[in-house]
């Protein structure tokens, strides 16, 4: 007995839906057997984790402060991934992007005006964008594999944020914490009572405009068509050194707006340890997400309600912090084997009998 | 002397790692995978690899924990990506993010904890020439282990005839299917072995290096063995020489800030600069290596490629 | 009819009784009987799709019969892969070769022999075996840098050293010129003759009449004729493997009144991209409005670059090395040419003519994103991409299960007329085609066929770039032969023999 992949004639409709779905129900199932081998009860674990923060109004306004960054982030990155450009560097340029914003905030610390904000915003932007045009010259000019260029930047941004923070521009008056003092222009919050700001608002529109992009617009078609059929993209006239290009800065930008968000919007200054792996939860939210928009918008609720989750479970069950990051590799790893039903069918065969 | 000896140990040691998971690697994309999720197998070695000497009080346990811990997380890439035929690149990042996750959730109850490190050998009279002794002639099993194996990889590709078929697989593996040859077994076979060495450097880490857990202990070391590879051309004698030379940078750094205060004023850099080198070069290494190439040249022709017979 | 009287009394090398085989819904072999004697060359004839492949699969242990019998020297034969075939004694040279690029020609053979044999000892035998039968071969030349015909050589020197009694061949000159495939043919004899027998499929008459001693003819699966080729002609033969006379395409090389030139090539050359490609030496090419221009040779010798650099996908530096309709297009893209009025089919219609998993409709985007008025302002019309899809699909008598499949879905046939139609529908004045009727149906090649010659005969200058001579001859006005990356100056079809172009396609001839 043994597994056989069928290949279908075409990609099943039913699957393209049902499969994340499946994905979340087998996360669910592993993750209770986790809690029950902790020594909790599996049900009230679950609810703890995943419904719980939905039942509160601050919670469930805090899952949208959360789920920005990883939405923004991943809508960049699932532009990359549908063009086969592997960026793994959303992190780095997450780091970067709040970087430049922190810096141009520091700069002007002592007057407050709605363009400073602006200006913050778009320094935070171009950090990212050029922090991941990086991999991607690197790419088209040297033919080397972005894979690891991009992810390589991710420690060297690390490495760069931990220096200016502990150094110039650590808060003198921060009693040697790793931490900058609190910015005086921040990103205004728009839903009172909330931590809800601006870059939430940033994301929602993007979300719709990245959905015209890819299925009505003719670039949109050029990113479909470079990833899946390389060939005949150049067939049709399109060039893949500038769709890298151009996937990269527009990603980076993404999630150096992200960075610049938490940065100068939800924390009000930067403090060390700042990135915690939010870029590389945002992988996971682009595959969840199945590279669309809509199905990232959802996808990056539900990673934000795990981590929400997480930390509540960790204060009210005392389950290790450390199992949110394991619920999420697992689903990630649940995300890609139900994908494979979208081109297959499985079939369980018997082995051939032997020739007499 | 007596301080270039030092710096020529530690330099073993830094570059050890690094030529045991490469070397696992390199066999795995011989045979036209590309498995990402070194870091994450490499991780998961290190922390059950500690775990396991710990609690057995027994290094080789310890280390054959470790080797079983990366074949267990590379026989779940193997599945996902033979049997399922799913997309390598994601499983391979879906493999490190599993792995770090894991390994943090696991090694939450060993921080702290300590053991003996593995010992060093000592062979009377040879360990104790000048200089040559310790270097050559005082090192842990682990390190004679890492070139040993280099050296049976070169044997096993080049003079056996699996080695053959196993080049053959990666180069064509239409042809090898066409020709009878269990493509996927022999994939399958390649990636386990891949896993063992990750786990096998991370159980370095752990049981000889720094005979402690720390989350994380991995550092990115994993990624920089898979850029090793390329920077080999897949080739076991040039990742010799390219492992020992990241490993002199890898370690180059700890020199650079010890030292500062004996460095001309010029090399005087902030600490982070010197622990981010060592991802710097690889970035320009890979540059220089990519840009000589012309395309169809050295890796194998069906690296990363899915395999799917038709029936 | 089989001549059955005569073998009765000598019992047949390989027979196949009654075999059926079913693929979903398909039956591509309905009640198959053959028979091969010993000594003998058997052809195995039939168009593309009528199951000869399917077939061979089956006698070579590569599938299973659903229904019949298999039966080697009189006794019941069940394989249950090619290794039993081969420990039987029966090998097969395929039309797709196994081989292994980076791996030298001894590596290459003993991938193929069992475990336990020296390589020494095969580097030896290759040279013995080269020598007997007329195959030259080094063995410590990688792979890669041998030219096709050496490629098959290997092959057929991998299968000559298990010592096989039956050696089944298929379409094995489709990549050979006329001079090698001679070559071909003495080795084939000097094989029949030690007392192996061979089973060669093909679908060209000439070849079969000249040596092969019986054929058994398969049409839509089912077996129609056995006979002495020998004694049959080549019309009478078409006809069994058809069904019908097969139209031959109307035109006649009298009326063509070539116009003005459309489509030039000046002193083209272009370096290798890269280890396996081939270089352009100096090819120029002049094509009228009103012609059909083909360029004949055998594969690997600088057709997919050439494609390249006519379509725009490669540019080179000087922009009057190509000019449309007298316009210098070198540095232009494809889009730009497309904008001259140029369209282009290229070779593969799988990932790189369309996107597999793209509807029809959104593969006509493809092409016509910049001409076909199909975007405004950077948005898509959908709709109309989809009419336009509809609108070919009619034309050209596409079948598919529904209205806007994927393009991966459709068989091979009906995505090349989709493929063809699609440009073909622009009205192009020049139309570039490789390959136009690889792997169709008689059919829909007549089909594609006919339409360029019409396209032609409405003023489009028609380059068709094919490894087909059959095809070339009937729809070509003038010939060029391209080798190792030159062209020979091209003349008109009646000008040109089978000989001469041979010659050429094997590198004499060539200004060097």
């Amino acid at each position: 007995m043994r597994i056989e992949l069928q290949r279908r004639a075409e990609r099943s409709r039913l699957m393209l839906v049902a499969s994340p779905l499946i994905a979340i129900a087998l996360t669910l199932v592993s993750a209770a057997i986790i809690f029950a081998l902790y020594g909790k009860a599996p049900v009230d674990a679950l609810y703890v984790y995943f419904i719980k923060p939905l039942t509160s109004q601050r919670t469930a306004l805090e899952l949208i402060v959360k789920a920005t960054p990883l939405i923004l982030m991943a809508i960049g990155l699932s532009l990359c991934y549908l063009s086969n450009n592997w960026n793994i560097g959303a992190e780095g340029q997450y780091i970067f992007g709040a970087m430049c914003a922190g810096g141009t905030a520091l700069l002007f610390q002592g007057t407050t005006s709605p363009f400073i904000v602006a200006l913050i915003i778009l320094a935070g932007m171009l950090g990212g964008a050029l922090w991941a045009l990086i991999p991607a010259l690197l790419k088209v000019k040297a033919n080397t594999n972005e894979i690891l260029t991009s992810l390589m930047l991710v420690y060297v941004a690390d490495k760069l944020m931990d220096y200016v923070i502990r150094g110039p521009w650590r808060d003198p008056k921060g009693l040697n914490f790793p931490l900058t003092a609190d910015f005086d222009n921040i990103i205004p919050v728009i839903v009172p009572h909330s931590r809800i700001h601006l870059g939430s608002a940033f994301a929602a529109l993007v979300v719709v405009i990245t959905a015209v992009l890819l299925w009505r617009s003719l670039k949109g078609f050029e990113i479909r068509v470079l990833g899946q059929a390389p060939r005949a993209g150049l067939f049709a006239g399109f060039s893949p050194a500038r769709m890298t290009i151009f996937v990269f800065m527009v990603s980076g930008a993404l999630a150096g707006l992200a960075g610049a968000g938490e940065a100068a919007g939800t924390l009000g200054q930067i403090s060390l340890p700042f990135a915690n792996g939010l870029g590389f939860t945002a992988i996971i939210v682009a595959f969840l997400g199945r590279l669309n928009p809509i199905g990232i918008l959802f996808a990056g609720l539900l990673l934000a309600l795990s981590y929400l989750g997480g930390e509540a479970a960790q204060i009210s069950l005392k389950v290790p912090i450390g199992i949110t990051k394991v619920i999420q590799g697992m689903l990630l790893f649940y995300v890609l084997a139900c994908d494979t039903l979208i081109l297959y069918r499985l079939r369980l065969v018997r082995a051939e009998p032997k020739a007499a | 002397m007596y301080l270039t000896q030092e710096i020529l140990l530690t330099i073993i040691a830094s570059s050890t790692p690094f030529l045991i998971a490469a070397i696992g690697e390199l066999v795995t994309e011989r045979s036209g995978v590309l498995n990402l999720g070194v870091e994450g197998m490499m991780i998961m070695g290190a922390v059950i690899g500690f775990a396991s000497g710990l609690i057995t009080d027994n290094a080789f346990l310890g280390v054959v924990g470790a080797m079983l811990a990366g074949m267990a997380l590379a026989s779940l890439f193997a599945f996902m990506t033979l049997v399922l035929a799913a997309n390598q690149v994601a499983s391979g990042l879906a493999l490190t993010i599993l792995g770090l996750g894991l390994s943090e959730l696991i090694g939450t109850g060993f921080v702290g904890q300590k053991r003996d490190a593995i010992a060093r050998l000592n062979v009377s009279g040879l360990s104790d020439l000048p200089f040559v002794g310790p270097v050559l002639f005082g090192q842990n099993a682990l390190v004679y282990a890492s070139v040993a194996l280099v050296g049976a990889v070169w044997w096993f590709l080049y003079r056996t005839r699996s080695g053959l078929v196993l080049r053959a697989v990666g180069d064509d593996h239409a042809s090898a299917h066409a020709l009878g040859y269990p493509v996927r077994r022999i994939r399958f076979a390649a990636i386990l072995f891949g896993g063992a060495c990750a786990g096998l450097a991370g159980a370095y880490l752990s049981l000889a290096d720094t005979p402690f857990w720390v989350t994380g202990m991995t550092a990115g070391r994993g990624w920089i063995a898979l850029a090793l590879v390329v920077f080999a051309s897949w080739l076991p004698g040039r990742l010799l020489l390219g492992a020992y030379f990241f490993g002199a940078i890898w370690i180059g750094q700890l020199h650079m800030q010890a030292f500062a205060a004996d460095l001309p004023r010029w090399l005087v850099w902030p600490g982070q600069f010197w622990t981010a080198l060592p991802y710097v070069a690889t970035v320009i290494v890979l540059v220089i290596i990519s840009a000589g190439k012309k395309r169809g040249g050295a890796a194998p022709a069906s690296l990363g490629l899915p395999f799917l017979p038709d029936r | 009819m089989s001549s059955a009287a005569v073998q009765s009394d000598v019992v047949p090398l390989m027979e196949a009784r009654s075999i059926v085989k079913i693929f979903g819904t398909l039956r591509a072999n309905d009640g198959v009987d053959l028979k091969i004697m010993p000594h003998e060359i058997h052809a195995l004839l039939g168009e593309n799709g009528a199951g000869k492949s399917t077939l061979v699969k089956m006698l070579y242990g590569l599938l299973q019969p659903n229904e019949g019998e298999l039966y080697w020297q009189g006794q019941p034969l069940r394989l249950n892969g090619p290794a039993a075939a081969r420990a039987v004694g029966i090998g097969m040279v395929f039309q797709h070769f196994s081989l292994f690029e980076n791996l030298n020609v001894a590596e290459n053979v003993a991938l193929a022999m069992p475990a336990n044999v020296p390589l020494r000892t095969i580097t030896e035998k290759i040279a013995a075996v080269s020598a007997a039968y007329g195959l030259p071969l080094d063995p410590s030349r990688p792979v890669h840098t041998l030219s096709v015909g050496e490629r098959q050589r290997i092959e057929i020197v991998r299968c000559l050293m298990q010592d096989p009694k039956l050696i089944i061949l298929d379409e094995p000159t489709s990549v050979l010129t006329p001079q090698e495939a001679d070559q071909l043919f003495v080795t084939l004899e000097r094989i029949a003759a030690e007392g192996r027998s061979v089973l060669y499929i093909s679908h060209r008459l000439a070849e079969v009449k000249r040596i092969c001693h019986t054929a058994t003819v398969l049409r839509h699966g089912k077996l129609v004729a056995s006979c002495d080729p020998r004694k049959e002609t080549a019309a009478s033969l078409a006809r069994m493997m058809v069904g019908a006379d097969i139209k031959s395409v109307r035109h006649s090389a009298d009326e063509v009144r070539p116009g003005p030139v459309r489509f030039e090539l000046d002193h083209l050359s272009l370096p290798p991209a890269d280890l396996h490609a081939v270089a352009l030496k100096d090819v120029s090419l002049r094509v009228h409005g009103g012609e059909v221009v083909a360029i004949a040779g055998v594969a690997g010798n600088g057709q997919s670059e050439l494609f390249a650099a006519l379509s725009g996908e490669v540019t080179v530096s000087d922009s009057a090395v190509v000019r449309i309709d007298a316009k210098a297009a070198g540095m232009l893209g494809v889009t730009e040419r497309r904008k001259l009025g140029a369209a282009f089919v290229p070779e593969e219609r799988l990932g790189h003519a369309s996107a597999p998993r793209l509807a029809l409709s959104q593969n006509t985007l493809l092409t016509g994103h910049a001409t076909a008025g199909l975007v405004s302002w950077g948005l898509v019309n959908l709709g109309k991409a989809y009419e336009q899809a509809m609108t070919i699909s009619k034309a050209f008598d596409v079948r598919k299960g529904k209205p806007d499949p994927e393009a991966g879905s459709l068989s091979g046939g009906n995505l090349q007329k989709f493929v063809v139609g699609r440009e073909m529908l622009r009205e192009p004045g020049v139309l570039i085609v490789s390959q136009p009727t690889w792997g169709v149906d008689a059919g829909a090649s007549a089909t594609i066929r006919q339409a360029l010659v019409d396209l032609s005969r409405r003023g489009a200058a028609v380059l068709v770039i094919s490894q087909d001579l059959d095809e070339i001859f009937e729809i070509a006005d003038r010939i060029g032969v391209i080798h190792d990356g030159r062209l020979s100056e091209p003349e008109p079809a009646k000008a040109m023999t089978l000989e001469k172009i041979g010659l050429l396609m094997g590198g004499a001839g060539h200004a060097h």
